[in-house]
């Protein structure tokens, strides 16, 4: 029964790397050297390469890698160029956004600039990246699936980088780059508005997140399961239906009383994907801008108890108590 | 029979079975029945009578604000009065009956149909996480109230309390793991829904493309395509350890864990390697 259970490719064949459907005149040829690597043949494709860089993918490989360096060059800057304080602190280092005081203007580079320069050049590599997407699958006859799910990303990307920023009318607004002070960033946001759990679209983009990786274990699992009958030639299936697709229909109308076909999982799985930064993007945008606080927001709309005035004087200041404390 | 599918005549034949071999294994509807069925509508039924009985004493009708809490802590592990916390002991025993006999109901269906495990193994690892939550930390920490009330609004209190109880979760590695896993569900997600996708639905006058056009879309893309069985391996794994994890930064949190998790990441600042 194990050998059913289809989890790694057990059997491999080795035949010479294909270099895929060939390219219409307006693009310029594949680049890289094509291989195989045994290992990733065990779990999926094992071909590697070729790859397409063309022009937009070339500039956008450019100024990625320039805003990386930039946020790199300065986090080491700011542990005095000390390598191994650098690796130390890696996760603690920043390159912040200007302080307040500067609004939307230009500050000077050591005090927000370069974070100015390295977004920039961030967003220029992601548009790039983007525009890439959709050339590419216009180059191979293919709709553009794949460039709108992009886009959802870069809405909430430019959502917490730029539009939330400009509508508060400061780039102190925005997301440092770092790992715990974007985290710290997360953190500091929800408490200033009153809680983001109080967000109906972040609760909204919750859903989707849970939900997407809820359909992607369903999905992925309903297909490997159906392995021994080729469920996997998802194209085809959906085209001619097989007893694949039959099988793994009714195992969730048998289950649950409904199921989704061939092509219409991927509908589902495209939206939920896409809904889950584009509902976070919404709550981002309105959080500061148009409301100040999500629990009272909350409260007057009565999904949040209300709670009488005098709980919130229950407990005395802290501040107005410790010795010296007042002011 | 219009629930029927026009090819699920041949299907629907008895074998299968885990338990109860033919007694239970008929349809009512599109649903299978099954023995696991049956203790899974036993659950069900008495899980969400208990949700309204508790909404029903609770003051509210608000959906949002209905809360059903887990008794207060000066129980400890033992049983609570129906109306201090017996009522959420009660319900966590339906969910987790209901939760366990839809495993094995998957599983019941999968070997009907001739399918692999796959399907209840994943499920099973979201119920542990349920588990780990109201079962596995309470009981490491020693009090029932420790798991998380029951409802829409009050559990997001719950996971916002504890998360500042440890001053800022995000600093949890567990929970940096299963964040990240999360997010690559979804990337992951997005992607293979929009190759399909993309592949089923080209432009106005261009025939429908293949799996080799999905292939050579992401090597010009990224220079890799992982291919249509590797993508749904890599999709479960993925999205299985965002669940995994997720049980693993909570549990940690409490039992093995007291301090803020910022604090945490001392032992990192103070390796030898860098004196």
């Amino acid at each position: 029964m194990a050998e059913y259970q289809n989890i790694f490719t057990r059997i491999q064949v080795v035949g010479p790397p294909y270099p895929g459907v060939p390219l219409g005149r307006e693009s310029v040829t594949r680049q890289g050297r094509t291989g195989h690597w045994h290992l990733l043949g065990r779990l999926g494709d094992a071909q590697v390469g070729p790859i397409y860089l063309g022009m937009t993918g070339l500039l956008s490989v450019i100024c990625g890698f320039i805003a990386f360096e930039i946020i790199g060059l300065v986090m080491l800057d700011s542990v005095n160029w000390d390598l191994r304080q650098f690796v130390r602190q890696l996760f603690w280092l920043a390159l912040e956004p200007p302080p307040p005081k500067y609004g939307l203007r230009f500050p000077p580079l050591n005090e927000g600039g370069w974070w100015i320069v390295a977004g920039f050049f961030l967003s220029l590599s992601v548009v790039l990246w983007w525009v890439r997407t959709y050339r590419r699958a216009r180059a191979l006859g293919m709709g553009t699936h794949v460039a709108w799910a992009f886009a959802a990303a870069l809405w909430l990307y430019f959502v917490c980088g730029f539009f939330r920023p400009l509508l508060m009318g400061s780039w102190s607004e925005a997301v440092p780059f770092g790992i715990f002070p974007h985290l710290d960033w997360t953190a500091a946001l929800s408490i200033r508005y009153g809680n983001l759990f109080y967000n109906p679209f972040h609760a909204l983009s919750i859903v989707f997140l849970y939900g997407a990786t809820l359909l992607f274990a369903m999905h992925g699992a309903t297909i490997l399961a159906l392995g021994r009958f080729g469920g996997e030639r998802e194209i085809e299936l959906a085209i001619d239906r097989g007893t694949a697709a039959e099988r793994g229909g009714l195992f969730w109308r048998w289950c649950m009383g409904f199921n989704a076909s061939f092509e219409s999982i991927h509908r589902w799985a495209w939206w939920f994907a896409v809904l889950c930064p584009l509902t976070g993007g919404i709550g981002i945008l309105l959080t500061g801008t148009v409301v100040d606080n999500w629990h009272q927001w909350a409260m007057q709309h009565a999904f949040a108890p209300s709670y009488p005035p005098e709980a919130f004087q229950a407990l005395p200041d802290p501040l107005t108590l410790a010795p010296g404390g007042a002011r | 029979m219009s629930s029927m599918l026009s090819f699920e005549p041949k299907y629907r034949v008895r074998g299968g079975t885990l338990v109860g071999g033919d007694l239970f294994d008929f349809w009512i509807g599109p649903f299978w029945v099954g023995f696991f069925g049956i203790t899974t509508a036993f659950f069900t039924f008495f899980g969400t009578a208990l949700i309204l009985y508790g909404a029903a004493i609770g003051g509210t009708w608000n959906p949002w604000l209905i809360n059903i809490a887990p008794p207060d802590l000066k129980y400890g592990l033992g049983l609570a009065p129906i109306r201090e916390g017996g009522l959420w002991q009660a319900i966590t025993v339906c969910a987790i009956g209901a939760f366990v006999s839809w495993i094995f109901r998957q599983a019941e269906i999968a070997r009907k149909l001739g399918m692999g495990y796959h399907i209840p193994v994943a499920y099973s690892v979201a119920v542990f996480a349920y588990i780990s939550l109201v079962v596995i930390r309470p009981v490491l920490m020693g009090a029932w109230g420790h798991g998380f009330p029951y409802g829409i609004f009050s559990h997001l209190d719950w996971v916002s309390n504890v998360g500042y109880q440890y001053l800022h979760f995000h600093y949890n590695p567990a929970h940096m793991i299963a964040v990240t896993f999360f997010f690559t569900t979804v990337l992951a997600l997005s992607l293979h829904g929009a190759l399909v996708l993309s592949a089923l639905n080209p432009p106005r006058g261009e025939t429908v493309k293949t799996s080799e056009h999905e292939n050579s879309f992401f090597r010009d893309f990224i220079g890799y395509s992982i291919g249509t069985l590797g993508i749904h391996r890599l999709g479960l794994f993925v999205a299985l350890n965002a669940g995994l994890w997720s049980a693993i930064c909570i549990i940690i949190s409490g039992p093995f864990w007291t301090r803020g998790w910022p604090e945490w990441w001392g032992w990192w600042l103070n390796l030898p390697i860098w004196r």
